[in-house]
């Protein structure tokens, strides 16, 4: 196990890049906590496969180091930095057992017969997989398989890190939960640093310690899943996390009052002067949908549009004064056929030029 | 109208379509949901007219259709995998089904640029696929089922392979976008969210056999049997095996109290109790929830809310709670059920004999 | 049940029966008719039964010329499968070369068989060839035309320079059809290059090496353009191979009957180690074939 230390880490594709926009992966400068679990979010081509890879070894920088506690690795192969890798498509040896195939990187580095037999043994019992243990791999379904390819990370004790690109791509959506709480636990148990690269928030979210929110090649946020829903330091990330993502909209700031859809509101904070485009964020959740009375005066007229029934609560889909407002409603609210939105100011956000400014108490 | 009447599908020895009626109606957007290899795409080949059944008849309008290939058919069918000509641009890829169709070149332009306008792929009518990113070449495979016009529009899990974020705004456009060709519209996923994004009916599928088919909300309301509400919930659904003896309900070794009004004329006997995991909370919020005690397994914070694994007597539950909640693994903690939100199933044969009442929707 | 689709689709099935029934199967009975029969000329012929086919299975002519091409079709197989694979393995999977490989390796493919006799004939002569010329001047005695070890070591030589490549090019298509996180994880996996081709590129390669196998059994099998064209079968009966031996016997001696009955046997070996080959390389380290419904 290893604290990763990213050193001044930049990667670009072309071999002389000219400007900016020529690196897939724009500086970075972060130290990965050893035994810590990680998520790296973002769309496709934001640049997380390209970071994993630099960790994993896959791809040397083109700028800056990557450090393994104190040492250098960066121009070390992936065996040599001693770490496991679970790949999107389940990556399993066809014509052996499940036993020989967790028992693969333990022969190849040597190890005593007895010392594997025990290790692989141990990891039949976590991965649940004893009864399976002879059977041959390759006619295994898709989670079982994919936690054969963790497993064969597992039984090295000794592994820095353990990386994880996508993993549960080819999963149902059932055994996505189970194998998702599994390795969860696995961390709880043995404190591994893991990466988890993906494109779902829910894994993301649920999987890490600290969430790395990337996006054209950037890193837009690091935090925890409550600072990634409470405060998005970028529009970005509020409109990528959650789901619907935050309601944004253009707005104005002076002093205490914010501004939002031809709406004022007066909050408990006090903003300096702010230049450049301001826009004013709330998520769904702290949007009340209620008829004129339950509303009073804190209600703005909302014009719905649809409403979602998605079985655990509702999404009510509106316009206020010609903006797109999302809301997310409790299964058993009902939406008035003259309905207003309450926000709740408190949890309004304030953005210049897509970034959060924070308010003064 | 499409229409299955008794349609079993065997290849080999095993069999892939299980005595499946079903009828589809002009206009209607239609979810099948099940897990892979419930049948799914064996049900969709069967629409589409590219497999025939073993046995059974296949109906379009009232007219057997049964055997009869996939190009007499007015059919459109896009896949998981993004399929298009490769060495055509997305205008020709586009435009492909309607010169199929003999149409005249100005018609093909203005569908073909209105299709474009919709799909947002107007910018990039002159690329070439391979050019395009994943979500954008689904699109134009999405574009050129559009233009055609089809009767039967066969989505296959048509955006498994797309971003999560991609996904979330296709699945609200799509529904919108075909409902105004008038097309029976199947759309095929494993997904229960998606399902109960896109709305419309939804036919669970398990082993090749639809186990119910009715308005999705309400198969997600009211599933038929254990297997259906299972097949329905994400997360899993809590389950665990309860006795009712006088109208009183007991499960975990605990009184859970007396049976709701609806349910009082279940009879003594074993059942299966099953509650979703938004229907538990960590904090009594009503006098009538019941607590009852859980060991604590992991816990999973998503930034609003928590999942809480736990153990109670034996039955794995996920309990979802709003808000940040911190608690420590091993723990026993008071988790508060909510008996109104409770389902009962048959122990033996997993048929639903009691469900929550939603007065709520009906209003 | 009434199926209106099948019957229907017979009918465009018929051109084909037509065209295999005028090239195959009548040439085919034509063949086993001569075999059944004996004729004197005059086109008078008498019923034989099975007696061509007692003479043919125990003749010792024919025993010698079964027993050379079991030997030439195993010291091909050992040669070019293995061989085969080295290549395929060494060439680039990606970059400029690898259409320049391929063109390489499809060079030989393209040269009809015998033009591939005679260029190695002419090479290979001790008085004009270059190679002939060469090994003499070296000291090495080698002339295909009076010793039959140098000509069986021509014909094998002729054989894996024509053929080895489509071997080549069918492991090549196996290999760079491995996804590349395959080799990652071995590589995280510590596996060493062998291992990493005995567990993961051998066994994705399988299907692909037993079409491999049987084309080039069944190919080299029915050899006889390079071994005619070399030495016409010599020295001796050395490189007579069962195809020219039923070419002797048929045109050169006429013996129609015989002829026919050795070419039915042939074709049933033939058939038989094909079923074998293919039997044994399914059944090799492979489950039946995963079956997919979604």
């Amino acid at each position: 196990m290893a604290q990763i230390t990213l050193d001044k880490l930049a990667h670009s594709y072309l071999a002389q890049p000219q400007s900016d926009a020529d690196f897939a992966l724009k500086q970075i400068d972060y130290v990965w906590e050893d035994g810590s679990a990680y998520a790296l979010l973002g769309p496709s081509g934001c640049g997380k496969t390209t970071l994993l890879n630099i960790i994993s070894g896959l791809l040397i920088p083109s700028k800056g180091n990557v450090l393994f506690d104190a040492n250098d690795v960066t121009h070390l192969s992936p065996e040599e930095r001693n770490i496991a890798q679970v790949f999107q498509f389940p990556v399993i040896y066809d014509t052996m057992t499940v036993e020989q195939n967790l028992a693969f990187p333990l022969q190849n580095r040597g190890v005593e017969k007895s010392e594997v037999n025990k290790r692989v043994s141990e990891m039949l019992d976590i991965l649940e997989l004893k009864d399976k243990a002879k059977r041959r791999a390759r006619g295994l379904s898709a989670d079982e398989k994919q936690k054969i390819s963790l497993g064969r990370g597992l039984v090295r004790y000794d592994v820095n890190a353990i990386l994880f690109d996508e993993p549960l791509t080819v999963i149902d959506p059932h055994m996505k939960w189970q194998l998702r709480t599994q390795l969860k636990e696995l961390h709880e148990q043995f404190n591994h640093t893991m990466i988890y690269v993906t494109h779902d928030q829910t894994e993301a979210l649920t999987f890490a310690d600290k969430v790395v929110v990337m996006y054209e090649g950037e890193v837009v946020q690091i935090g925890t899943p409550e600072q990634l829903f409470d405060e998005p330091e970028h529009t970005f990330v509020g409109y990528f996390i959650g789901s619907p993502g935050m309601n944004i909209l253009p707005g104005a700031v002076d002093a205490n009052a914010v501004t939002l859809a031809e709406h004022s509101f007066l909050l408990d904070r006090q903003y300096p002067m702010l230049n450049g485009s301001i826009e004013v964020g709330i998520r769904p959740e702290f949007v009340k949908v209620t008829d004129a009375t339950t509303a009073g005066s804190a209600g703005v007229p909302l014009q719905v549009s649809s409403v979602e029934n998605i079985g655990r609560h509702k999404i009510v889909r509106g316009s206020v004064n010609g903006h797109q407002i999302d809301a997310v409603v409790e299964e058993d609210v009902n939406v008035p056929a003259e309905a207003y939105a309450v926000f709740d100011t408190s949890r309004l956000n304030v953005y210049q030029d897509s970034h959060l400014v924070r308010g003064n108490n | 109208m499409l229409q299955f009447e008794s349609v079993s599908k065997k290849v080999g020895r095993s069999l892939h379509i299980n005595n499946v009626s079903l009828e589809l109606e002009k206009g209607s957007l239609n979810v099948l949901l099940g897990p892979t290899l419930s049948g799914k795409t064996s049900l969709m080949r069967l629409m589409a007219g590219l497999d025939s059944p073993t046995s059974g008849d296949i109906y379009v309008d009232g007219k057997r259709v049964t055997g009869q290939s996939v190009r007499k058919r007015n059919v459109a069918m896009v896949y998981q995998q993004f399929i298009n000509y490769p060495a055509m641009t997305v205008y020709e890829n586009i435009a492909s089904p309607l010169r199929l169709q003999g149409e005249s070149q100005s018609s093909i332009d203005s569908k073909v640029r209105e299709a474009a306008e919709l799909l947002k792929l107007t910018e990039f009518l002159d690329r070439t696929p391979l050019n395009l990113s994943g979500g954008q070449q689904q699109r134009t495979a999405l574009a050129r089922a559009l233009v055609k016009r089809a009767e039967l529009v066969l989505l296959d899990e048509p955006l498994a392979n797309l971003d999560y974020k991609l996904r979330e705004e296709l699945r609200v456009e799509l529904p919108r976008l075909f409902a105004e060709t008038g097309a029976v519209f199947v759309y095929a996923t494993t997904e229960p969210h998606e399902a109960l994004l896109l709305g419309g009916k939804t036919a669970t599928l398990h082993e090749g056999s639809i186990t119910q088919f009715d308005s999705t909300i309400d198969v997600y309301n009211r599933p038929v049997n254990l297997q259906t509400a299972q097949t329905f919930s994400d997360p899993p659904l809590n389950i665990v095996s309860a006795s009712v003896k006088d109208a009183q309900l007991e499960a975990v070794g605990t009184n859970l109290g007396q049976l709701p009004p609806n349910a009082a004329a279940l009879t003594n006997g074993q059942y299966t109790l099953a509650f979703r995991p938004h229907h538990v909370s960590l904090t009594q919020t009503d006098r009538h929830h019941v607590a009852v005690v859980a060991k604590v397994g992991t816990s999973e914070i998503t930034g609003s809310e928590t999942y809480v694994h736990v153990t109670c007597a034996g039955a794995h539950w996920v309990v979802l709670t709003h808000g940040v909640h911190r608690v420590n693994n091993g723990d026993d903690i008071t988790v508060y059920l909510d008996p109104s939100r409770f389902y009962l199933f048959d122990a033996a044969d997993g048929a639903l004999r009691h469900a929550p009442s939603f007065d709520a929707q009906a209003a | 049940m009434d199926k209106p689709l099948n019957n229907k689709a017979w009918f465009f099935v018929l051109p084909v029966f037509f065209l295999v029934a005028i090239s195959a199967i009548i040439p085919l009975m034509t063949v086993v008719n001569y075999s059944v029969q004996d004729t004197f000329g005059n086109n008078q012929f008498f019923w034989a039964g099975t007696e061509w086919y007692s003479e043919v299975l125990s003749s010792s002519r024919f025993h010698d010329a079964l027993l050379r091409n079991l030997m030439f079709s195993g010291i091909i197989l050992a040669i070019e499968i293995p061989l085969g694979i080295a290549i395929a393995l060494s060439m680039p999977r990606k970059g400029i070369w690898v259409p320049v490989c391929l063109i390489l390796m499809a060079l030989p493919l393209l040269i009809p068989w015998n033009v591939v006799g005679t260029i190695w004939q002419v090479f290979g002569r001790a008085d004009i060839g270059l190679l002939g010329r060469v090994l003499s001047e070296l000291g090495v005695e080698y002339n295909y035309a009076t010793n039959s070890v140098d000509a069986w070591v021509t014909i094998i030589i002729m054989d894996v320079w024509h053929w080895t490549s489509l071997v080549v090019l069918l492991c090549y298509s196996g290999l760079v059809a491995i996804p590349e996180a395959y080799y990652q994880a071995a590589r995280i996996d510590g596996a060493s290059k062998w291992k990493v081709f005995r567990y993961i590129q051998l066994p994705k390669m399988q299907r692909v090496l037993l079409i491999a196998v049987l084309l080039r059994f069944m190919d080299s099998f029915m050899i006889y353009t390079e071994p005619f064209v070399l030495t016409g079968g010599g020295p001796g009966n050395s490189t007579t191979f069962l195809s020219i031996d039923l070419v002797k016997m048929a045109i050169g001696q006429f013996d129609l009957g015989p002829a026919a009955a050795m070419s039915i046997i042939y074709f049933l070996i033939i058939l038989l180690l094909c079923w074998v080959f293919y039997t044994v390389m399914t059944n090799f380290g492979v489950d039946a074939p995963e079956k997919e419904v979604d």
